[in-house]
């Protein structure tokens, strides 16, 4: 449930659960980030833009659950190469909004910056992230995240780490 | 092998199956292939069917320079250069849309969309003078095959058709998967950059040697049947077409499997609707045929990937800067393949693909590695002694060896040491 007469509460929990996303991203717990999606999940990374359609446009990730699921057992594998050794990084989070809410779901954004360090060297990525999260007990999870980095409309190194 | 000295040609970097690392790495390399690679060969620049409408445009490149593809009122096809003949100024900075003409924006000079100086501001000022060759400078030679559209910097050299000799037929092959013959692109790209040299790129795309490692993650934790095509005992075999074409012949195991869709990971009942579209436009027996074969996985030289389900275009834009822009397939007629086809896709390349992360990071290693001293050579020998010649009389040996790397060198060396 998410009802409260006290909207601090509600943004301290989502700002909450974002920090706390961003740190397993960092930590690279992926077994531990694939728990936080519900059954239903969609987790969007547009390309050329941010409105575009997702089912008939490419995006630089459009994935279901299963397809979340297969992600992180692939990273899991210990052979996904692009992250062997795995990237060095650390998400900055700020601007955390509500956007609205309902007794199950919050609408939420944030800016995002990761600093990437990999064999190939330093990469900065900024984007805009919009979650859709859905209360489970105590607990929150992401329904829906869209990640939208401010240069999706140009040609991008490897982004293999979780964003 | 030897050490280089530092003025050594092109040809003291090519001995047969030994390859110098500096041509990966060496900058001044680069510029002379500019020269006499992209700048001089015929070059993919874009599909007819991303400019469908009249005065349709999209913004291309060739090697590092941009070419807008533009469809004029009367539907003829344009690639145009993005500079003002007046300062040099871009006109165009929209990466598609629609416009009879180009203004640029510094001193309002307009352009109609085959290139034609149309007005000028305050045109008084340029009373007396010919203006008549001031137009936006078209690229000298386009030509089309099969609605895939080539570019040429020279204005004179072979006919796109020589060019592509026997590999043609890998197109004509690909448009038999559409129930109508052709194919569209029309998904929009992904523009995945990596710190590598053009060539790692493109000779990976016809290595098989690699798959059952670089990718084993995927191949371990999807359903996928792509590792055993990669195999010591698959029947696939790579093949030269010359002019720097190869290909991944990847028939002779799906006719050994003999399942309709197999290429494509699934079987025909699950696409009911296309099924019936391939039987009614082929008939029931040649539609199978076709469905098992499945559609080429070629690398047109030099920078055309056609990989099964998706199409990579290569962009050389300096010795260790390269983009892959890739988008999946669409086949005219067969939404429900098209729309499983889009989903594959973005799975599986791109920026966080299940499989392109992974060549981007085996391409950036080789950047590096390539640039240590002594021994400073690539063996490129695999299959050497087992290749041979197929019925059409080009060169094929196994999918895992390295007949298509030998190939891609071989025209390669032609094109640098011709003057």
């Amino acid at each position: 449930m998410l009802a409260t007469r006290n909207d601090d509460t509600l943004l301290r929990r989502v700002e909450a659960f974002i920090y706390r996303e961003a740190r397993l991203q960092d930590e690279h717990r992926y077994a531990d980030w694939e728990a936080l999606w519900t059954d239903d999940a969609i987790y969007w990374i547009p390309a050329n833009g941010d409105d575009i359609d997702p089912e008939n446009e490419m995006s630089i990730v459009y994935d279901n659950r299963s397809r979340i699921g297969l992600r992180v057992r692939q990273l899991l594998t210990g052979k996904r190469f692009t992250q062997e050794p795995k990237s060095s990084i650390r998400h900055f989070v700020t601007n955390v909004e509500i956007f609205g809410h309902d007794t199950d779901e919050v609408a939420a954004g944030c800016n995002v910056m990761v600093f990437e360090s990999s064999l190939r060297g330093e990469t900065l990525w900024a984007a805009r992230t919009d979650y859709l999260l859905r209360a489970d007990g105590d607990d929150l999870k992401m329904a829906r995240k869209k990640v939208a980095l401010v240069n999706n409309d140009k040609p991008l190194y490897t982004l293999s780490f979780l964003i | 092998m030897s050490r280089l000295s530092s003025d050594s040609g092109i040809g003291d970097r090519i001995r047969g199956e030994w390859v110098h690392g500096s041509l990966y790495s060496d900058a001044d390399i680069f510029a002379e292939e500019l020269e006499k690679i992209w700048y001089r060969t015929w070059v993919y620049v874009g599909h007819e069917s991303e400019v469908p409408r009249a005065d349709d445009f999209v913004m291309k490149s060739i090697g590092p320079q941009p070419v807008i593809m533009t469809r004029d009122r009367e539907g003829r096809l344009h690639l145009l250069q993005n500079r003002c003949p007046h300062r040099g100024n871009q006109v165009c900075t929209q990466a598609r849309g629609n416009a009879r003409t180009f203004t640029c924006p510094f001193h309002k000079w307009t352009f109609a969309n085959d290139g034609k100086l149309t007005a000028v501001a305050f045109a008084d000022g340029y009373d007396g003078q010919d203006m008549s060759g001031l137009g936006l400078a078209p690229v000298p030679r386009i030509a089309s095959y099969r609605g895939f559209v080539f570019g040429s910097f020279a204005v004179d050299g072979p006919p796109l058709a020589e060019h592509l000799g026997g590999a043609a037929e890998t197109l004509d092959r690909l448009c038999l998967a559409s129930p109508e013959g052709e194919i569209e692109v029309t998904a929009g790209f992904l523009q995945h950059r990596v710190k590598a040299n053009w060539k790692f790129v493109l000779e990976n795309e016809t290595d098989g040697y690699h798959p059952a490692f670089v990718h084993a993650s995927i191949f371990s934790v999807a359903e996928s049947g792509i590792g055993g095509l990669y195999a010591s005992k698959s029947a696939a075999v790579g093949r030269d077409y010359g002019n720097g074409h190869t290909e991944m012949d990847l028939r002779p195991e799906f006719r050994r499997l003999d399942q309709p869709m197999r290429w494509f990971g699934t079987t025909s009942d699950k696409l009911p609707d296309y099924l019936a579209k391939m039987q009614a436009a082929y008939g029931v027996e040649r539609a199978r045929e076709i469905m098992v074969d499945g559609t080429p996985h070629v690398m047109i030289f030099p920078n055309l990937f056609i990989a099964e389900i998706q199409m990579f275009v290569l962009q050389a834009r300096a010795v260790d800067d390269t983009v892959q822009h890739v988008t999946a397939l669409q086949f005219k007629g067969a939404p429900d393949l098209n729309r499983r086809m889009r989903q594959q896709t973005m799975g599986s390349v791109g920026p966080a693909g299940f499989l392109l992360a992974d060549d981007s990071a085996m391409y950036e290693r080789t950047q590096r590695g390539v640039q240590s001293r002594d021994p400073e050579w690539l063996f490129l020998g695999r299959g050497e002694k087992r290749e041979r010649l197929d019925e059409d009389g080009y060169r094929i040996g196994h999918v895992t060896d390295e007949v298509p790397s030998r190939g891609i060198w071989q025209h390669y060396k032609a094109l640098m040491e011709a003057v």
